[in-house]
């Protein structure tokens, strides 16, 4: 059972997985903008899955972990867990909260 | 087609001992449930569950948890993503002390009566301690709920210190057998942990002690760990199943297999039937929602409601509904300190 509804995490939008911080998506893997000094270089799909299926381990793990790096540039957050949500921060792309705060 | 029950004479004498005369079973005994075949499963729980009801009572303690201090630990804990020395992905993080205060009412909101304020240290330092203070201090102010600690190994001093400050509980892990601990942890000894939990036993708060299976232990080593804890006396036990964090030394261990982590749930009952026995961190990946019940039916008598320190947990509604289901009562709050 999700503690939250598909699509919550902060990355969904972000061509970085925000499990393994590696990209998404085939097309992102060569001269993508995010700094490779920042992102994890053991990602545990290992490359071994085809692109299209490449991070639905991790989008399965995001069910039961919060993410670990942004979406947007696959810096590591800063992730507080709470015992009913969470928080992730990026220096560069902001905070993003589970679940969502009040306007 | 009439099922055939068979009459497994450990359980037999479990019966005996345990249930009926309330004393756990020894180290020996413990290794012949954690070896029962599949098929005698049920019937282990069921005494589990048994045991439970006599000597617990039928309610359950409701607890949640919060890191004050996320990451950047020095010690080596093999299982632990918090350790600074592993290449995790978790970073440092402190919690401030409203964002702590409102984690608290949520808890209590919750209908839980236990919540732990937890850090990720070696031991805590003057920084940290004062911190601690002042947040037992706001959440007494605003939110009627025991307070408990996990700070890691203490001094006599800060032991007394959080006992005068009208902390509840002491969590402090033995996390596995004396003669597995040197292959999960190297950078402090099982006697120390032992000294901090006979030091927090002294100075008269409860003593939370936990057990962090399937890092590679084996069945004897369980049942050991198992006999350890019983011999310490804990108020509480919590029970971990690894949940295998990326960048630790454990991050390819297989997640422990759910019938096994349910026969260390009906033997760790078994040795310590009149100890609180709290769901911890791993049962959504060891046991998913089913195993889940089938432990709550075999034994245990608490959880952690909500996430966990660095990873999230089953929905809190979901465990209440659950206790609501099987006609559980939460624990009412009783200020013991």
């Amino acid at each position: 059972m999700s503690p939250f509804p598909a699509g919550a995490s902060p990355n969904a939008a972000g061509p970085y997985c925000g499990h393994c911080g590696q990209p998404r998506e085939e097309n992102a893997r060569e001269g993508s903008p995010g700094d490779a000094s920042h992102r994890r270089k053991d990602a545990d799909d290992g490359g071994s899955l085809p692109p299209s299926s490449a991070h639905l381990r991790c989008a399965s793990r995001l069910h039961l972990e919060p993410p670990r790096f942004c979406g947007h540039c696959a810096r590591r957050l800063k992730v507080q867990v709470t015992p009913l949500g969470w928080w992730a921060a990026c220096s560069r792309h902001g905070v993003t909260t589970y679940p969502a705060s009040e306007p | 087609m009439t099922a055939t029950v068979h009459n497994w004479p450990i359980l037999e004498t479990a019966r005996a001992q345990v249930l009926e005369r309330g004393m756990g079973l020894t180290e020996d005994q413990l290794v012949e449930v954690l070896t029962l075949p599949d098929e005698a499963l049920p019937q282990a729980l069921e005494l589990a569950h048994r045991v439970r009801l006599r000597h617990c009572g039928e309610d359950v303690e409701v607890e949640g948890i919060v890191s004050i201090k996320t990451g950047g630990c020095p010690e080596d804990c093999h299982f632990c993503s918090q350790s600074g020395l592993f290449d995790s992905p978790v970073r440092g993080v402190w919690l401030d002390i409203p964002e702590l205060v409102k984690a608290a009412k949520e808890t209590a909101a919750t209908g839980a009566t236990e919540f732990c304020i937890v850090a990720a240290v070696r031991g805590p330092d003057i920084k940290l301690m004062n911190q601690v203070k002042f947040a037992i201090d706001r959440i007494n102010e605003e939110v009627d709920i025991n307070i408990a600690c996990s700070l890691g190994m203490l001094t006599q001093r800060q032991v007394d210190q959080l006992a005068g400050w009208g902390v509840h509980r002491y969590n402090h892990n033995l996390e596995t057998a004396r003669s597995f601990f040197p292959q999960v942890v190297t950078t402090h000894t099982y006697e120390e942990r032992l000294g901090t939990c006979a030091m927090v036993k002294a100075a008269g708060m409860e003593l939370c002690c936990g057990a962090l299976l399937g890092m590679g232990e084996s069945l004897g080593q369980r049942a050991e760990l198992a006999a350890q804890l019983a011999a310490l006396e804990p108020h509480e036990v919590p029970l971990n199943f690894l949940n295998p964090r990326p960048g630790t030394p454990l991050e390819n261990q297989g997640i422990m297999d759910g019938k096994d982590a349910l026969r260390a749930i009906a033997a760790f009952r078994l040795a310590m039937p009149k100890t609180v026995l709290r769901y911890a961190g791993g049962r959504e990946l060891t046991l998913g929602d089913l195993g889940t019940r089938e432990g709550l039916l075999g034994g245990i008598n608490a959880v952690i409601v909500g996430n966990y320190l660095t990873t999230l947990g089953r929905p809190a509604t979901a465990d209440l509904n659950l206790l609501v289901d099987l006609n559980m009562p939460i624990r009412e709050l009783q200020k013991t300190l």
